[in-house]
């Protein structure tokens, strides 16, 4: 310490501060959800700084995308958020359909409304249990696993694949569901109501996890917009947008007559369509309990919207529609879709030229601006929230990367 | 506020910036001069009747051909056009931006062309930004910190240009 | 033992008394090791049951019962690795020193009456002072690898560890103010009888400073909700990131042990010791002398009392390791210097007014409890200050020659 500062009566701060030290966390870092690599800035266990550096996991889906045809592409889009598939090929089909001007049956647009929200909910248990193991608890990760299995199950059952389906396809879907399937949906969808409160229990209203939660991270309202955060994060600040509810009319319409509650805390609560966990007292609007908590109300409201569409498909007779040649044709155009996703808002943007292979191929995934705020997070916070709040942006980096 | 008063009140706000529009395609867009983006964007951001709070998506769309016989049919001279995809989250309504620039600067065969940045406007603009100067090879005036995001810092040549080539060899791994 | 040898068999008395610190070695040894094998199993088969699995289910018959030592054989094959910038010797140095002070400790712990490696009359001062020794392995191992999550680990756990050395220390001494004596083996002694006689249970105090020394004491070996040092979560594998094979494992035994260790000193002091909660013994009329047969199987039923009880400490902590998420290094320092110790004080001073007011207990029985006036005034009188521990103890023997009584 120099004698300059030893002298100076002004500064006391500078007692406790000591040499700074560049800490690499990841790309194999336990915690940083895949192949992301944060540069930490470091003074003891306070970080000063940090810079995360992206594109380990680039696949160059873009520049695949100007080559492949549009229903070609489906594959590539499962590989984006790999954790919630269904919703990729959803956005994407939507996009093409949007570009080429195509309507989707009836039932083939309720059954992608009980895939896409069942997705949903399979994303939110990893983003959940992969949360707890973040903060060192080990247990909830494999209760949602368990979980999460049982739906693999059943989209394995309706489409053959457990990750990468590729069941959503541009102008309906691959496949109708297997006979029985509605059944065993439900039967799971009863089995696991009680679940979620055991998930309430060792999480979200767990003392130390509210400790290590409440307050660390604080997103305002306004960064969340200007960042262009989207999704539970942008609705953990208390930002009410649901692309579901306020998107286009090509994918809102896909939700007409549902209905849903978005989860947002709204005059000060949330959502009371069932009975939720009360807010602690230490949360502040925007830190990572409430990003942690939108993501376990969406999961409920899924149910809902799963059950619902259920009932309407059931109720649908017409038939589900074929999807479209594999080389069919792009009109000449331009079109951008944005579709929420259990991660956020999933933009595509699509130029086709005329033939069957699209001129360019934009993917704006939600988890990138998502990341992006993540030096605002973390100055000044200790190096063990920065695992804390990673994990509330529920990042997944195949859809960062590419 | 839609259409025509809009555009007016954009006009005078920023005289010269708006170039063009299209109000018939299925994303109707409006066409700004590349050295008025960050002022029109700064004003649709600001202006309390319009509140473009939020930037979606900045894309740069490459429009050349190799081919003569192809390019002599595709009714449009090569160029970039760069994409801006804006949200107001109070409004509930998109806006496209589209900017046409030269595929060089200075027709120098790899020198990357210049716009504004917008990171003044939106923070998201930051990443975005960066990914399209990696990708796309366009350069931001006034970014903070304009490096390659997705691919490696010694890559060469923006991979998203319909010219790109693959290099045969990246530090001894074999890129075809 | 080593008097029999000596004066029986007429074997030189050094020779005996090698022969018996040897076998007392072993023994302990064994204990730690063949212990942290099966606590390494039922960490894994404990685990797997919380979690709804099954665990390790086929090396060694159906329920895995070989698999720490499979996993044993395997550490013992890998490759030892050392990183390039690594402090080579101390790198190497560091998990026997954490081993040696997990197992040095063991030598004080009675595990039934008269069965320890060595009666000290300090033997709680002597436990908790060699089992605090155990964080300089980690420290090292921390400074020595070169490696930035591990100086982080180590530079926690050095934290943590001395913080929570002062509410733990203060908990320990409540059980000592109670029994007038820092030997272990007559603490556990002056809890025989029905189980109201544990000093968990003697007043309120203790009862709120038994659940204070649980706490502590799951800090102090850095087990769940407390374990920063090693939090994979933010610092990969924390203080042994870089170690690998038989070094790792050495930390992994020593972790097990304190574990146990810790959960052994608990029943010790505050849990009966080795007496069960019903006087089985003594309602039989059985003598527990140390001569005869009827005396060693009472002591054989009272090690398992003891090993039951300190398994079932170190299964509460797998439970709680298994449930709560991790602490935070502040709010691990908040707990200790806001919460452990303030409540430790203040139960100490409580306890202590307790034994002023009620000398004999509540129900006024004469359990051998004295005010601390009286004790004081015993250690001054004893010969060479150790009155207390001389007066408690019926055959006293000198302190310099108590090697080696685990076998006798």
């Amino acid at each position: 310490m120099s004698q300059v500062i030893d002298d100076d009566p002004r500064i006391i701060e500078f007692d406790v501060r000591t040499d700074e030290m560049l800490v690499n966390m990841g790309p194999q870092h336990p915690s940083t959800h895949g192949v992301l690599r944060l540069v930490l800035r470091t003074d003891g266990e306070i970080v000063s700084e940090i810079e995360p550096h992206i594109g380990y996991l680039h696949r160059c889906a873009e520049k695949i995308g100007e080559n492949v045809s549009a229903r070609q592409f489906i594959p590539y889009t499962d590989r984006m958020d790999y954790l919630a598939a269904m919703n990729m090929n959803l956005g994407w089909s939507l996009a093409v359909e949007k570009l080429m001007g195509l309507q989707v049956t009836e039932k083939a647009r309720h059954l992608r409304v009980l895939i896409s929200e069942f997705s949903r909910i399979a994303s939110h248990l990893v983003g959940m249990g992969a949360y707890g193991l973040d903060l060192g608890t080990f247990s909830p990760f494999l209760y949602a696993f368990r979980e999460r299995e049982k739906i693999l199950d059943l989209f394995e059952e309706a489409c053959g694949a457990r990750l990468t389906y590729s069941y959503i396809t541009v102008g309906g879907l691959t496949a109708d569901l297997p006979p029985g399937w509605l059944a065993r949906c439900e039967a799971f969808l009863d089995q696991f109501e009680p679940v979620i409160r055991e998930y309430h229990t060792l999480l979200t209203t767990n003392a130390i996890f509210v400790k290590r939660t409440a307050g660390i991270g604080v997103l305002s309202p306004e960064m969340a917009i200007n960042y262009g955060c989207s999704g539970p994060v942008l609705r953990g600040s208390g930002v009410d947008q649901d692309m579901r509810r306020d998107g286009e009319s090509i994918y809102t319409a896909m939700y007409d007559g549902y209905a849903f509650e978005v989860a947002v805390m709204k005059n000060g609560h949330y959502p009371q369509d069932h009975v939720y966990p009360a807010v602690p007292a230490d949360a502040v609007l925007g830190d990572c309990w409430h990003r942690f908590f939108v993501r376990m109300l969406e999961v409920v409201q899924s149910m809902d919207l799963v059950r619902q569409a259920i009932d309407r498909y059931s109720a649908c007779s017409g038939p589900l529609g074929e999807p479209v040649k594999v080389a069919e044709k792009l009109p000449k155009g331009d079109v951008y879709l944005e579709t929420e996703c259990p991660k956020g808002q999933m933009g595509f943007y699509l130029v086709g030229d005329g033939t069957a292979i699209p001129w360019r191929v934009r993917a704006r995934s939600s988890s990138f601006s998502n990341l992006s705020v993540l030096a605002e997070l973390c100055h000044g916070c200790l190096i063990a929230d920065v695992p804390a709040i990673v994990g509330s942006l529920d990042i997944v980096m195949g859809e960062i990367d590419r | 506020m839609r259409g025509p008063a809009f555009l007016e009140s954009l006009e005078a706000a920023v005289p010269g910036g708006v170039v063009g529009t299209n109000l018939e395609a299925l994303d109707p867009w409006v066409e700004v001069a590349p050295g008025a983006i960050a002022d029109v964007c700064r004003w649709l951001h600001d202006a309390p009747e319009t509140g473009f709070d939020s930037l979606q998506c900045i894309t740069a769309v490459d429009w050349f051909e190799a081919d003569p016989k192809k390019a002599a049919k595709a009714g449009w001279e090569p160029h970039l056009e760069l994409v801006y995809h804006l949200w107001s989250t109070a409004a509930r309504v998109s806006l496209v931006l589209k900017s046409k620039l030269p595929r060089w600067k200075d027709e120098v065969q790899g020198q990357p062309p210049e716009v504004p940045s917008v990171v003044g406007v939106w923070r998201t603009a930051d990443w975005h930004e960066r990914e399209v100067f990696d990708l796309s090879g366009v350069v931001f005036v006034g970014h903070p910190d304009l490096r390659r995001i997705l691919c490696p810092e010694d890559w060469e040549g923006y991979p998203l240009r319909k010219d790109y080539e693959m290099p045969l060899d990246y530090h001894g791994i074999r890129g075809r | 033992m080593a008097e029999y040898l000596i004066q029986t068999v007429g074997l030189p008395e050094w020779l005996a008394w090698s022969l018996m610190a040897g076998l007392s070695a072993v023994l302990i040894l064994n204990l730690m090791a063949g212990g942290a094998l099966v606590f390494i199993w039922a960490e894994r088969k404990v685990s797997a049951r919380i979690q709804d699995r099954l665990g390790p289910t086929r090396t060694g018959g159906s329920f895995g019962w070989l698999q720490s030592l499979a996993d044993g054989i395997k550490l013992l094959a890998k490759e030892d690795l050392m990183p390039a910038g690594a402090d080579g010797m101390l790198f190497r140095v560091a998990p026997y020193v954490s081993f040696c002070a997990s197992f040095a400790a063991f030598i004080g712990l009675p595990f039934a009456f008269d069965m320890v490696g060595l009666r000290l009359n300090v033997g709680v001062f002597y436990v908790v002072a060699v089992l605090g020794l155990e964080v300089f392995g980690v420290i090292l191992a921390g400074y020595a690898s070169a490696s930035k999550w591990s100086l982080f680990g180590a530079m926690r756990e050095a934290a943590q560890v001395v913080s929570y050395e002062v509410p733990l220390g203060m908990c320990i001494v409540v059980p000592v103010m109670l029994a007038g004596t820092m030997d272990l083996v007559t603490i556990g002694e002056k809890q025989a009888g029905w189980f109201t006689n544990w000093y968990v249970f003697h007043d309120p105090f203790t009862f709120v400073i038994f659940w204070v020394y649980v706490t502590c004491a799951v800090a102090s070996v850095n087990r769940a909700p407390f374990d920063l040092a090693e939090a994979e979560s933010e610092l990969v594998a924390g203080f042994h990131t870089e170690y690998s094979g038989l070094r790792w494992s050495f930390f992994f035994m020593a972790e097990y042990s304190s574990m146990f260790l810790v959960s052994g000193l608990a029943a010790v002091l505050f849990l009966g010791g080795w007496n069960g909660p019903i006087p089985v013994a003594s309602l039989l009329g059985l003598s527990d002398g140390t001569g005869d047969t009827t005396g060693v199987l009472v002591r054989l039923v009272g090690l398992g009392n003891l090993l039951g009880k300190a398994t079932l400490g170190v299964l509460i902590m797998m439970w709680i390791r298994w449930t709560l998420p991790r602490l935070r290094i502040d709010q691990v320092m908040t707990t200790c210097l806001k919460y452990c110790t303030p409540i430790a004080a203040v139960m100490f001073a409580g306890a202590m007014t307790w034994l002023w007011v009620f000398p004999g207990g509540v129900l006024d029985i004469d359990t051998g409890s004295r005010r601390p006036g009286e004790i004081r005034e015993g250690w001054l009188d004893g010969p060479g200050g150790r009155g207390a521990a001389a007066v408690s103890t019926p055959s006293s023997v000198p302190n310099n020659a108590a090697v080696a009584e685990v076998a006798e």
